[in-house]
């Protein structure tokens, strides 16, 4: 590890004994050793090498324990002022390693096998099956394609919220008052959201905005009875709980703006609207960006309010992928094919936005001499 | 002296005030509507909690005119004046479910601000290198998580938990949602310190503290408006996780978010001890959210402006 290019620059007289060094790398690889062994002994138990038989893997998760504290402390051990410096992100990382890369290993073993939690056989490794099976259920391409409806809704709730920072950011009374009505969606709970509006509000009898749809002429209004309405009023839902968070970043940007740009404009005579479109908009693109691409991340996660308003009904028209999985595991406690359809959803996700940064970096940074 | 007056607003001028008050209408008729917008539920939920299986029928809504109000639904959870001094298993199921969703939503915030501090500190003053990965490429592995669909872990985390006899428990659920908030936390928590000057730190070990006491003493403390940010973030969504609670808890851990999504039968409901669970659930959020709003705006805002 090299210091150059710290900000921090930290000279230290680090005389490491040759006791010392010997007792660190003991620790750094007894603890590997050991958490070897552990795995070994795991594994050699469940193909039944030995008579006894754990009853959980506890074992393992004990034998990472001890090698991640081990490789912790022999890093001060060992490199003295440098490994202090990596104790500040050495625990972060082996804790992400722990619960994001060996799971994604892990699932990906699982994505290519019929493993019903139910049945006593276990997991029953079966090929490609599961993908077969994926290209043939128009359930799932269905809620791919809902997705990415669902991801086009943000169009709309991206102006919403501008236009509501836009007024925030203006002179007017009572500004924290607003700030914190406007801020109280994005405080509630999905579930508690989808009973509070979804289930009694929108109850078709006597819900108030069932009333309201009457007496404005709609007769018997129905919010999921066809499959357009359904999905509407999930995204609206939706869209509901998560435009404060669009509108506080969108505010942020506003207030940062330099108050001279804007007056500058004003005294060149533009009018407020030009001065929207060629100064504040042009302005506001980064923190717009930054702004949408984290409400599509929270969009693609999108599925609490499906599972309790609609699970994912009529006919699976309001399906967000992870509300599918969640009842096709729910139905049918197999975790083999969720996992499959999970990873797929994955690697789309990464490529999907993948595309969508180069494209914006493209569109930003254009490169008219090359 | 004549009461005449002598100096007139030209008709320019009486225009632009005009046009002024209706643009002040039009701002505040807006800015009134979605007050409404986003705070009927929320009324609407305490009223029913309220309310008798008639006054709901009929759609009443404003307590005192339309209806008496009466604790219907606050004595099915146990929590009505009368029942508040009974004995009640529903009160005590509320409880539990209420402890198990505070429990894991404080640990895991702080073990998330822990962890997620320590990365974002070292990253913004040090350069690592791990192999091939250097800073970049480690702040890339850490936000990266943001991206991850909690659905992708889902499914593995249950095998895995039941295999390691983590499911069902407080522990287990800690541990997912300090993942699925570290990003944010780091997020936040780079911009916070990046605005430090590392002259604080130069002084301090001059002054004889070594890296960690410079961050512990001089950092931590600059840097806690921000850390609270991050805290008060992550709390308010690891309260509101339903999806992992959902799958991996079942009787034990079992968060509140689940327990009031297990009551919502479509036929049948009890609308107002519904309404009372409800509001009791988002209570605790709507505090926070009027006390420490500005945190709040802070954290979400920290990623923004750069």
């Amino acid at each position: 590890m090299s210091s150059d290019g710290d900000l921090l620059h930290v000279v230290t007289l680090d005389n490491i004994t040759a006791r010392r060094l010997r007792f660190g790398n003991l620790l750094k690889w007894g603890g590997l050793a050991f958490m070897i062994a552990c795995f070994a002994f795991l594994g050699l138990s469940e193909a039944g090498a030995f008579p006894l038989e754990f009853e959980t893997w506890r074992l393992g998760l004990f034998g990472y324990l001890v090698w991640a504290t081990s490789l912790c402390v022999a890093q001060v051990v060992l490199r003295g002022e440098q490994g202090k410096r990596t104790l500040f992100i050495l625990p972060g990382v082996l804790f992400v390693v722990a619960m994001v890369v060996f799971p994604l290993l892990f699932s990906l073993g699982i994505a290519f096998s019929d493993w019903n939690l139910a049945s006593p056989d276990g997991r029953q490794f079966n090929g490609l099956d599961n993908v077969r099976q994926m290209w043939g259920d128009p359930f799932y391409w269905n809620a791919l394609k809902n997705m990415v409806y669902y991801t086009l809704a943000i169009i709309v709730e991206y102006a919403i919220a501008f236009g509501l920072a836009l007024i925030l950011a203006s002179e007017i009374r009572a500004r924290k008052f607003f700030r914190v009505a406007f801020l109280m969606p994005l405080m509630l709970s999905p579930v508690a959201v989808s009973w509070m509006i979804g289930k009694s509000m929108l109850e078709v009898r006597f819900g108030p905005l069932a009333r309201l749809a009457r007496s404005l002429g709609w007769d018997s209004p129905s919010f999921f009875g066809s499959p357009e309405i359904a999905r509407l009023t999930i995204m609206i839902m939706d869209a509901w709980t998560f435009i404060p968070f669009m509108m506080i970043m969108i505010l942020a940007g506003l207030q940062a703006i330099p108050k001279e740009v804007q007056e500058a404009a004003k005294v060149d005579g533009a009018g407020p609207w030009r001065n929207f479109w060629e100064v504040t908009f042009p302005l506001m693109l980064p923190v717009s960006i930054t702004a949408i691409l984290i409400r599509i991340i929270f969009k693609l996660k999108l599925a609490d309010i499906i599972i309790n308003v609609t699970s994912g009904g009529p006919g699976g028209a309001t399906d967000s992928v992870t509300s599918f999985i969640f009842r096709e595991y729910r139905d049918r406690s197999n975790v083999g094919y969720g996992t499959l359809l999970a990873i797929v959803y994955l690697i789309l996700i990464v490529v999907a936005i993948t595309i969508f940064m180069k494209l914006v970096d493209r569109w930003m940074n254009p490169r008219y001499l090359k | 002296m004549s009461n005449t007056q002598i100096f007139h607003d030209s008709e320019s001028d009486r225009a632009h005030k005009a046009g002024w008050l209706t643009k002040r209408v039009v701002i505040y008729g807006i800015l009134i509507l979605w007050t409404v917008i986003c705070l009927f539920p929320i009324y609407w939920t305490l009223t029913t909690s309220f309310k008798l299986a008639p006054d709901v029928m009929k759609g009443n809504m404003i307590p005192w005119v339309d209806y008496t109000p009466q604790w219907r639904g606050w004595k099915s959870l146990g929590l009505s004046p009368d029942t508040i001094g009974m004995e009640s298993t529903v009160r005590e199921e509320f409880l539990k479910r209420f402890w198990n969703s505070t429990v894991s939503a404080l640990c895991s915030s702080a073990l998330a601000v822990i962890l997620g501090s320590m990365v974002a500190y070292g990253l913004s003053r040090f350069s690592y290198r791990f192999g091939l990965m250097r800073n970049p490429d480690i702040s890339f592995f850490f936000l990266s998580q943001l991206i991850l669909p909690p659905v992708v872990l889902a499914l593995p985390f249950l095998v895995l938990y039941k295999e390691l006899a983590l499911l069902d428990t407080r522990i287990g659920l800690i541990l997912l949602y300090t993942l699925t908030v570290l990003p944010i936390v780091i997020w936040i928590m780079r911009d916070q310190f990046q605005a430090i000057p590392v002259e604080l730190e130069e002084a301090a070990l001059v002054d004889g503290l070594s890296v960690w006491g410079a961050f512990l003493t001089i950092i931590v403390p600059i840097a806690l408006p921000g850390l609270v940010a991050a805290f008060i973030l992550s709390l308010v969504l690891t309260w509101n996780e339903y999806f992992f609670a959902a799958l991996l808890t079942s009787t034990d851990a079992k968060t509140l978010p689940v327990m009031v999504a297990s009551q919502t039968g479509s036929q049948g409901i009890n609308w107002w001890s519904m309404a009372a669970l409800s509001w009791a659930a988002i209570l605790p959020l709507i505090v926070i959210g009027i006390v420490l709003e500005r945190y709040i705006i802070k954290g979400m805002a920290s990623g923004a402006v750069k």
